[in-house]
């Protein structure tokens, strides 16, 4: 057992991959000598060599064609877009290209690549380096979408994606990177489309992703005081979806909050409200409630950032409210 | 009528081909590799001619791009390549679909979406697609597979099989972000890579010269990474051929990328929904008269290639392209539960539990 920083455990994630399979190489602006702008892949260039990992120029529609070239034609890949914003720039090659050429090609060829990514907001860089955009992703049918909460979940999610023979967006919170955590020695291999509940309790059904999950659980910690239960979930991964995770959940609570960093509009929360409403709806006491960042454009200063953001105070607030109006008192 | 050749481009001066180079006769092409570039050119020719005739029965929904006219760039390439190399292409990919053997009936029952269509009804006239003849797709979004064949191309570099990637697309490609992230991106990385622009000289309804700063819109970026100008008479299977085997040869000893503008011209429209009336007539009659069939038929009989063998062929692909006509015909359409297969690679769409 060790402990690693959230930043670390990508690295090693990474790594344990990398020495499984040596075929599996990795590329991306600034990844190799630089260690990555953000210290995620420090050593790899080291312990791999320039072959496998490898720095390319700021082109990121060169860097996710070579991806997709090099999977579909055996060689699995790990690619790193610097921040989740700069998907916008290769969005054709993520949403027209990697994750429709399967279905267009009737299954002659698979994509086994991740995307990494710096994704979420908390750190004051401004709406162009800020974005929380898994919902972007979520929406495009053939990715699969993962952003974990915690070390362990780095090494065993990272694992699990780059084994995963479909292209995954692999989703790292910039605001995460410094948490540390207990990892296990050896192997860790994870599975996707598993939600996890991370706090167990009776009154209300709380769906948190990646940095909200943190939130999520201090919130419930403060909500326990005042003599509500709640159930944290950290749903770790978009597609695949664990409802059965959140149906289950909810059948017992008979209540559901969603707390989500994308802004308001088509966030995930909203299909996963849509399928409790569908699926659980007679279990329901009262209204499901998401809880967003609004819709807008992310500011930089940090006094509009952390009101921009749900935070923990927020978070329990809604929660305290909707629980207390509902048995009128 | 207007008659600013800047309200019409009908109106601008034509912009002739180039005269045969008929020195290329005695380039010392085997025989055999020329009478199978023959036969790819009537194949091809047949297969987009019938895929109109198609058409105009209603039994091609959506939209196409024909290649009439362009034969001789897919041909002379599919002749040069090995087996195992990969083709990339653009939504005008059924040429190059076929020189690398794709079957003329499953294509043909693609276009008219049928099960038996070479990706099941799924792809269409723009996605063909059948990787086990090395062809690795035809891509619809300008730009992107030059990014994808680099890949490829990565991809045996690293394995060592000595395969290399061509990528064929447009002129108006030459004018988007990803051409240029691909050949600085294949020059680094010195990767087994040919991209061939097909010069047809109109990005769809426009002088590609109106739209772009120089006058030969791949030759005359190839310096800006460090490659060389190469620009060929794309109406001639035999320089085509011969270029492209220089081309590949390099790549294969580990020599790196290529840039090669192949000038051509499309007989038609950019797609059914064009009659190509931007184009000023006396350029079309010229162009018309340097299409790739009846030039390399005669160059063939200038060889001493019996006329027998050549109509002899010809009579062949009219024959097998019939026979291709009726296989797609008879097709069944996709099986409805098709529709949710393949997103996948677990063969299905599920993306919850």
């Amino acid at each position: 057992m060790a402990e690693l920083t959230y930043r670390e455990a990508v690295a090693a994630g990474i790594a344990q991959e990398m020495r499984r399979d040596p075929t599996l190489v990795m590329l991306g602006e600034d990844v190799a000598a630089a260690g990555g702008v953000f210290k995620t892949t420090v050593g790899l260039l080291e312990e791999f060599g320039p072959g496998r990992v490898r720095d390319t120029p700021i082109s990121e529609q060169a860097i996710l064609g070579a991806a997709m070239g090099a999977s579909m034609t055996g060689v699995p890949v790990i690619a790193e877009i610097m921040f989740s914003d700069f998907l916008a720039v290769c969005w054709d090659m993520v949403a027209n290209e990697i994750a429709k050429s399967r279905y267009m090609t009737d299954g002659q060829v698979n994509f086994p690549l991740v995307i990494r990514t710096a994704n979420g907001g908390g750190v004051r860089f401004g709406a162009q380096h800020s974005q929380s955009v898994e919902n972007w992703a979520m929406m495009i049918p053939g990715l699969k979408v993962v952003a974990p909460s915690t070390p362990i979940d780095v090494v065993g999610l990272m694992a699990a994606a780059i084994r995963d023979p479909d292209p995954v967006v692999f989703f790292e919170h910039k605001a995460l990177l410094a948490v540390k955590g207990e990892v296990p020695d050896g192997e860790v291999v994870d599975r996707l489309g598993e939600a996890r509940v991370v706090r167990q309790g009776t009154d209300a059904t709380v769906v948190a992703l990646a940095l909200m999950v943190p939130r999520a659980l201090e919130a419930a910690e403060r909500l326990a005081d005042e003599g509500i239960s709640v159930e944290v979930i950290d749903l770790r991964s978009l597609v695949p979806l664990d409802t059965a995770t959140v149906l289950d959940s909810v059948e017992r609570t008979s209540r559901l909050f969603t707390v989500e960093e994308n802004p308001r509009l088509c966030g995930w929360g909203a299909e996963v409200v849509s399928i409790i409403d569908e699926e659980a709806f007679w279990s329901l006491d009262g209204p499901s409630i998401r809880i967003t960042t609004p819709h807008i454009p992310l500011p930089a200063a940090a006094a509009l950032e952390d009101l921009a953001i749900p935070s923990a105070d927020r978070i329990y607030e809604t929660i305290a409210k909707a629980i207390d109006t509902r048995g009128g008192g | 009528m207007p008659t600013d050749p800047r309200l019409d481009y009908a109106l601008r001066e034509p912009r002739p081909p180039q005269p045969v180079d008929e020195s290329l006769a005695d380039a010392g092409i085997p025989t055999q590799v020329r009478l199978g570039m023959y036969r790819k050119l009537h194949e091809l020719n047949g297969f987009g001619k019938r895929a109109h005739d198609l058409f105009l029965q209603n039994l091609v929904k959506g939209t196409t791009h024909l290649s009439l006219g362009m034969e001789a760039v897919a041909t002379g390439f599919g002749a040069a390549m090995r087996p195992d190399d990969y083709t990339f292409a653009t939504y005008r990919g059924h040429a190059h679909a076929l020189a690398r053997g794709m079957d003329l009936g499953e294509g043909l029952a693609e276009l008219l979406g049928r099960g038996n269509g070479v990706v099941g009804g799924k792809g269409g006239s723009m996605h063909l697609t059948d990787v086990s003849k090395g062809m690795m797709g035809s891509y619809a979004i300008i730009g992107a597979h030059l990014c994808v064949a680099n890949g490829a191309a990565w991809s045996a570099q690293m394995r060592g099989t000595d395969q290399v990637a061509v990528c064929f697309f447009g002129d108006g490609t030459t004018n988007i972000g990803a051409f240029h992230e691909a050949l600085n991106f294949a020059v680094i990385w010195s990767l087994p890579v040919v991209f061939v622009c097909e010069n047809n000289l109109y990005m769809e309804y426009t002088p590609i010269d109106v739209v772009t700063a120089v006058p030969r819109p791949a030759a005359d970026r190839a310096p800006a990474y460090g490659l060389p100008s190469i620009q060929i008479d794309g109406n001639d299977p035999d320089a085509v051929y011969l270029t492209a085997s220089d081309a590949l040869a390099t790549a294969r000893a580990g020599g790196g990328p290529s840039l090669i503008e192949a000038v051509t011209y499309r007989s038609g429209g950019h797609s059914r929904a064009d009659p190509g009336k931007y184009r000023p007539p006396a350029e079309v009659e010229a162009w018309k008269a340097r299409e790739p069939i009846p030039m390399y038929h005669r160059r063939l009989l200038s060889i001493g290639t019996p006329e027998e063998t050549l109509t002899g062929i010809a009579r062949e692909v009219a024959e097998a392209i019939d026979a291709a006509t009726d296989f797609a015909k008879a097709g069944p359409l996709p099986r409805e539960d098709s529709l949710l297969t393949e997103v996948y690679a677990d063969g299905g769409s599920r993306w919850r539990n």
